[in-house]
């Protein structure tokens, strides 16, 4: 056990949890502006998979790390799309659409993973860290959480960003009224289906965008299925974290630890069966829906269509 | 009077029978989704053709792989069911598959015991009662949650799978370990004393079993007042709260009765056909039968056709697998299309009825 402690060891179990929770983030980040603007993405974890199988597929076929991520975020954003025709456009019920995404998404990309990469299994180099100077130096810490790629400081700027557009901009306010009250909205003459599209779209780019980070940085291989229902739990964590982006990183960042603890304590020797490992995650969800339900608050309007002048 | 003064109707549209209009709209998305289902296989380099009239006579045309069919169909109608019984009371509880693997582990870690001690219809019976009573338990946190503080039970019901295909198979390799064998698997039910099969085939008796549940749930659904405050609570929740229905108790009630015959469909797969679990089983069948209940319209007979066409699909696309090398996972991809294609079907029906 004394092993576990040093500082080398600690400082990868930070790396680890910050690396396992970007996706998280990302995508959790992107729900929780859906979810705003009243549209429920059952289908994020298809768009995350999505994200992760276009983003390796472009970074693996000489696109780099920087092509791979823009294909993700194609990916996860040709995804919403079908969201928003289905969806917010026609008003066809946002479980069974995000239902259909997720299970073709599945299928598609592990037929594709089987045509192309299942006979090499080819894999990424490990990613270009980017360490920050100074910052870097401290002891523990610096390895821990400033020296990263350049796309995990991206993430974990995103909350600030976003949090001042949900609180200093019109777009930020639009939303709101879009998931709280759309014909308000649509009396002050703003286009309640463009501005639920915005949150869609923006909901598949960011799941894109952290599935290809999944595959990309964090394991440097696709595996079919390999989200393993990190799109249930960003849409857990909007839900809990209601209308703070900051919320949904600490919480990000906390499944991220456990994550990473699990593997770490594997490797450190400590015998736990990976199935209860496995199950932590999800165990973690279920508790803290228990314990912290009551206040998980969604729009009024949420997985409802809107329609003019229909009550 | 009221027939008096309806305006008579101008150039009436051929009156077409009553079942035809919801056949086709169930016909023309599985079309779709089989067209669609065409364009990937030629993408991917196979014959379209070649491979559907491969499936078709493998899962259909043989008597092996009609058997076969018939055989897959008994945990699908089962799921198929417990998932009518909540998508009826307007609750998603798509937590099935975790229900299904854990009756699936309970009838496999109590049946072979069972057997041993006394005679096997009542060994059965109890080791089934007991998957269901696992199913129902599993799908009581999500069912609380949602009667108590409004959580989408959808979230929650998955958030249970992921953490109940885990835990069995924890629960095998730690406990429940069949010492005789290298595999983590629970202990065999020996052939002779699983469900009996069917005179001259090699269906068991739990095709009958499977049938009887889904047409006394259809019946009960559609004729008992029982089923009448269900479907209430699925129409309009308010107005059940009005009509003085005990929505939150109902909410949990119907979820765990939905979780019970999840966890049943699990013990019935078992003690017919699998007889035994193994750490790694895990078919995600409740997934595939959600676009299957939808396109019967929740109807149990309908439910019927469709669960034995997805069969026919299932087994011969595993033969396909094999033999055209185009993975089972294809299937996946074509219940996605039709999901997809079943939402616009009634999408466009939507439409015309509200502007006729």
């Amino acid at each position: 056990m004394s092993g576990l402690l040093t500082e080398t060891f600690l400082a990868a179990l930070l790396s680890g949890a910050v690396v396992a929770a970007v996706p998280l983030i990302l995508a959790g980040l992107g729900e929780q502006m859906s979810e705003r603007a009243g549209v429920l993405n059952i289908g994020l974890e298809g768009m995350i998979l999505g994200g992760a199988y276009a983003g390796f597929a472009a970074a693996v076929g000489g696109w780099g790390i920087w092509g791979g991520f823009a294909a993700g975020i194609l990916a996860g954003m040709a995804l919403a799309m079908i969201m928003v025709v289905f969806c917010v456009r026609l008003g066809i019920n946002q479980i069974i659409v995000g239902i259909a995404i997720t299970l073709g998404v599945t299928g598609v990309t592990a037929l594709l993973h089987n045509v192309y990469f299942a006979r090499t299994y080819p894999r990424l180099p490990a990613p270009e860290k980017w360490a920050i100077p100074g910052l870097s130096q401290i002891p523990l810490i610096g390895p821990g959480l400033f020296d990263h790629h350049l796309m995990t400081y991206a993430a974990l700027l995103a909350p600030f960003v976003l949090m001042w557009l949900y609180k200093g901009s019109f777009l930020g306010l639009n939303l709101s009224a879009a998931g709280e009250k759309p014909e308000a909205l649509d009396a002050a003459g703003i286009d309640v289906t463009r501005t639920r599209t915005t949150g869609a779209l923006f909901a598949g780019a960011m799941a894109g965008l952290g599935g290809a980070y999944l595959s990309e940085i964090g394991s440097g291989i696709f595996v079919p299925a390999m989200s393993h229902g990190s799109g249930f739990i960003a849409i857990v964590l909007a839900m809990l974290a209601r209308h703070r982006p900051v919320w949904v990183m600490g919480g990000a960042l906390l499944f991220g630890l456990c994550l990473s603890a699990a593997t770490a304590l594997q490797v450190g020797g400590v015998e736990i069966p990976t199935d209860f490992i496995q199950m932590l995650p999800f165990a973690m969800v279920m508790a803290v829906l228990i314990a912290f339900g009551r206040k998980a608050r969604l729009p009024a309007a949420l997985g409802t269509p809107y329609r003019r002048g229909q009550r | 009077m009221s027939e008096m003064t309806e305006a008579p109707r101008v150039a009436a549209a051929p009156r077409l029978p009553g079942w035809a209009k919801p056949l086709a709209f169930a016909l023309l998305p599985v079309l779709a989704a089989l067209l669609a289902g065409a364009l990937v296989l030629w993408a991917l380099g196979s014959d379209p053709l070649n491979y559907y009239t491969y499936v078709v006579e493998r899962g259909l045309l043989r008597t092996r792989g009609l058997q076969a069919s018939i055989v897959h169909m008994i945990p699908l109608l089962i799921l198929g069911t417990a998932l009518i019984v909540s998508f009826r009371a307007g609750l998603w509880n798509l937590g099935i598959d975790g229900q299904y693997i854990l009756g699936t582990l309970t009838a496999g870690v109590v049946a072979p015991k069972l057997v041993a001690v006394m005679p096997v219809v009542p060994a059965l019976f109890l080791a089934m009662l007991a998957g269901a009573a696992v199913g129902a338990l599993w799908a009581l946190p999500p069912a609380l949650l949602r009667a108590k503080h409004g959580i989408n039970e959808v979230i929650s019901g998955l958030m249970m799978s992921f953490m109940a295909t885990s835990l069995a198979a924890a629960i095998i390799k730690l406990w429940a370990k069949d010492p005789a064998s290298l595999e983590p698997q629970t202990s065999t039910i020996p052939v002779e004393q699983r469900l009996p099969l069917l005179p001259g085939t090699d269906i068991n008796l739990g095709i009958v079993i499977a049938l009887v549940v889904t047409i006394a749930a259809h019946l009960a659904i559609s004729r008992t007042s029982a089923g009448l405050k269900l479907r209430i609570l699925g129409l309009n929740p308010a107005a059940a709260t009005h009509a003085g229905l005990p929505a939150p108790r109902m909410i949990v009630l119907v979820l765990c009765l939905s979780g019970a015959i999840g966890g049943f469909a699990g013990a019935v797969e078992l003690t017919g056909v699998l007889g035994k679990m193994q750490a790694s089983w895990n078919p995600a069948y409740g997934f595939a039968v959600v676009p299957l209940v939808f396109l019967a319209r929740m109807n149990g007979w309908a439910m019927i056709a469709f669960v034995f066409a997805f069969s026919v699909l299932s087994i011969g696309g595993a033969s396909a697998a094999v033999r055209l090398g185009v993975p089972q996972s294809f299937t996946m991809v074509l219940v996605g299309f039709l999901l997809l294609f079943l939402a616009l079907a009634e999408w466009i029906d939507q439409t015309r009825r509200e502007q006729a």
